[in-house]
């Protein structure tokens, strides 16, 4: 109960951010935040750690020295006598336990993970809005029967943030079966309740604002309030939020790519897989695991770094 | 026939709690019970302490609130049962000022998309193009340059903000405008400038206004009849002129006292009354009169138990009180202890000092020539002395009594602001 008290606070202390925007800077919100981004330190570490793992996930392929999934040096490691090979010049990162080029599959996996992470997050995003937007819109304009239609939706995002988000995750992808998109489902569903929560009740605050009050006076139509007086001035602790959800998306993909829930083929390269590839010979190579585990920490780093400068530049309390 | 007319309008919030199904505990009574009437061209000026209802009163109007209960009948339809679409066509009709002039306009939208919103939800203009032009008349009635249609509401004065508001309500061609509490959040060399607006464009316009407000200056200064408001309910109603010159109900009597007098000399002299004690829970409202909790001159029989109805006392002026004719006649003494006493009866001792304070100046001068029969005087003075110290006490007191009364206008203009 009080896991679930918790996470629906968090989430209704960010839905809080957007209350007393609209009061001070209106249109010029998003240039105003953007200056403040530009001369935050956490937001220029954020922004050019994603932006590197952007240029690899996208160029890193082509610049691969080797193939990543051929396995050139096969003769070369014996995983069972705990013979590796190294750095060495041929292979910075060395080589994996099926003799494998362990810096190309770094630099092709870096790929699939942003896949991994962006698709998750967008279907977490695009679902929860949409629930949050019909729960707010319901409990705002709806009167009393929108309220019930709320109170129902709210209760069922409740019972799946109740659940941990791992174990969520996990009994989606053995539902569903074992497959890269399994896990984007997994993970994406998992984000589903955090964003509709979160837009749901940056709506109930915007929706007692007076100007709405003004627009349902001036005779315009639900549906239009909803659209261009609601929704517009509720965004922005979503966005924050989608920021910060990349980072965790992330991790948890590389979670259930771990527990052998993700791509079917072991040999398709992705940080979370080779890291679960690294397990097993973690007593003799250390380092087949660090790689792709620094990758994730790095990656997940700069997302919350964005995100969290993020949400100080629109959070109006700190306002300088 | 009146254009606007309320008909014992009732406004309950209902008071809910429960852990996962809402019940029903109990009812805010917001607004409880209100009938008036305004004339196409008037003014009706809404007062009262802040909590009293009227803001809710104005949005139950507009249907903004949903009304419990009674009829809000415009230009001859009942608005409180019409379905929503027929409501919402009729709102053009029926516009509404705001207090916040930053609150009410949507941060996200410049000033031509705020208002030519509500022209496109009525059909108003053929295009774009026609409502455009429009805006810009209605801009210039309302003193802003036309070049303020592409910019954001955060990028004008209080003042311009408010102008905004009011063109957003004009581009619809209203019959009503409900102005709720219009200039409270502008600056003072502003209000004036609003209100003198809103005048100029009821002449021009013929608009009919209903005024919120609980600056009693600016109401008595728009308005042609008043509505003076206490917990939900109406306890007075007036033309304006009638109810400034002699409040017939004792909150009204209490409110008006609690205006500062611009001559020193009067308001140094003049009665105040101040009430005690705070405006009741509106959820759970005093039985009989509302207002005998606090009324200086509640009576044993009736105050408690029957609720006063609304009675034109004569020219159009309605009180709701039992004993209007009473306290009028001076028959109906105070009983509840209120600031009254102490400011009454120190002033009459510090006249009563005044005149000590000659008599003991004199004292010694007289002494001095005769003084012979020195027994008479040195009474005299022993006894000039003593009623002195009477009057320095007094005066003390007086002072007092001053200091509290002085906090009572300013107690007054600070709390009724819904």
């Amino acid at each position: 109960m009080t896991i679930l008290t918790n996470k629906a606070d968090k989430i209704d202390r960010l839905a809080e951010l957007t209350q007393s925007n609209e009061s001070v800077n209106g249109s010029s919100l998003w240039r105003e935040a953007f200056r403040r981004m530009r001369s935050s330190k956490m937001a220029i570490i954020g922004a050019a750690i994603i932006a590197a793992f952007v240029l690899v996930a996208v160029v890193g392929p082509m610049l691969a020295p080797h193939g990543a999934t051929a396995q050139t040096w096969r003769s070369e490691v014996f995983p069972n006598q705990g013979k590796f090979i190294g750095m060495r010049g041929e292979n910075w990162f060395g080589l994996d336990h099926l003799g494998r080029d362990m810096f190309s599959r770094w630099l092709v996996g870096a790929r699939q993970t942003l896949l991994v992470g962006v698709v998750s997050m967008l279907i977490g995003l695009i679902v929860g809005a949409l629930v949050g937007v019909l729960s707010g819109a319901a409990a705002t304009l709806g009167g009393k029967a929108g309220q019930r239609i709320d109170t129902v939706i709210m209760r069922f995002t409740d019972i799946m943030l109740s659940l941990p988000s791992l174990l969520l995750a996990v009994s989606i992808a053995a539902v569903l079966g074992q497959s890269l998109t399994t896990v984007m489902i997994a993970v994406g569903v998992v984000q589903i309740p955090i964003f509709a929560r979160l837009l749901r009740g940056s709506m109930l605050v915007q929706g007692g604002a007076d100007y709405v009050l003004a627009a349902k006076a001036v005779g315009i139509r639900r549906k239009r309030i909803v659209l261009t007086q609601i929704l517009p001035n509720s965004l922005s602790p979503v966005i924050v939020q989608a920021t910060l959800s990349l980072a965790t998306a992330i991790i948890e993909a590389a979670a259930l790519s771990y527990l052998g829930l993700g791509n079917p083929d072991p040999a398709v390269p992705e940080w979370g897989v080779m890291l679960s590839q690294a397990q097993r010979f973690f007593d003799n190579e250390p380092m087949m695991a660090a790689y792709p585990a620094i990758g994730i920490i790095i990656t997940a780093l700069g997302f919350t770094l964005l995100g969290e400068a993020m949400r100080e530049a629109l959070d109006p309390k700190l306002r300088g | 026939m009146s254009l606007l007319e309320l008909d014992d309008v009732k406004v309950h919030f209902p008071v809910k709690k429960g852990l996962f199904f809402d019940r029903t505990v109990g009812h805010v009574y917001a607004v409880d019970g209100v009938s008036l009437s305004i004339e196409a061209g008037q003014t009706y000026g809404l007062v009262g302490e802040s909590g009293c209802g009227k803001t809710t009163l104005g949005r139950a109007v507009l249907r903004l609130n949903d009304i419990t209960d009674g009829g809000v009948v415009f230009d001859g339809t009942d608005l409180a049962k019409l379905p929503g679409e027929e409501m919402r066509a009729f709102r053009r009709r029926l516009q509404m000022v705001f207090q916040d002039p930053l609150g009410s306009l949507n941060p996200r939208q410049n000033i031509e998309s705020i208002l030519s919103e509500g022209m496109a939800a009525h059909g108003i203009g053929k295009d774009q193009a026609e409502r455009r032009e429009k805006i810009k008349d209605i801009l210039a009635k309302v003193g802003l340059p036309s070049n303020a249609l592409s910019r954001y509401p955060h990028e004008f004065s209080g003042g311009q903000r408010q102008r905004i508001g009011i063109a957003r309500a004009l581009v619809l061609e209203p019959d009503v405008i409900i102005c709720d509490e219009p200039v409270s959040a502008l600056d003072v060399s502003v209000q004036a400038q609003v209100i003198n607006l809103l005048e100029e464009l009821q002449e021009s316009l013929g608009l009919t206004y209903l005024v919120i407000a609980h600056d009693l200056a600016v109401v008595r200064h728009i308005s042609d009849v008043i509505g003076v408001m206490y917990l939900g309910g109406l306890v007075e109603e007036a033309p304006s002129d009638a109810l400034y010159a002699g409040p017939r109900h004792p909150y009204t009597k209490a409110l008006m006292s609690a205006v500062p007098v611009p001559d020193p000399e009067i308001e140094d002299r003049r009665e105040r009354i101040l009430l005690h004690g705070d405006l009741p829970s509106p959820a759970n409202p005093p039985a009989g009169c509302r207002f005998h909790t606090r009324c200086p001159w509640v009576q044993e029989t009736k105050c408690a138990t029957e609720r006063p109805p609304l009675l034109d006392t004569g020219d159009g002026h309605k009180v709701a009180c039992h004993f209007t004719a009473e306290i009028e006649a001076g028959t109906v003494k105070r009983t509840l202890a209120t600031g009254i006493e102490a400011v009454v009866g120190t002033e009459t001792v510090a006249a009563e000092a005044e005149e000590v304070s000659e008599a003991e100046t004199e004292a010694p001068a007289a002494d001095a020539p005769k003084k012979e029969p020195a027994t008479v005087p040195a009474q005299a003075d022993a006894n000039a002395r003593a009623k002195a110290t009477d009057a320095g006490e007094a005066r003390t007191k007086a002072a007092d009594a001053t200091e509290e009364a002085a906090d009572a206008p300013e107690k007054a203009e600070d709390s009724p602001k819904t």
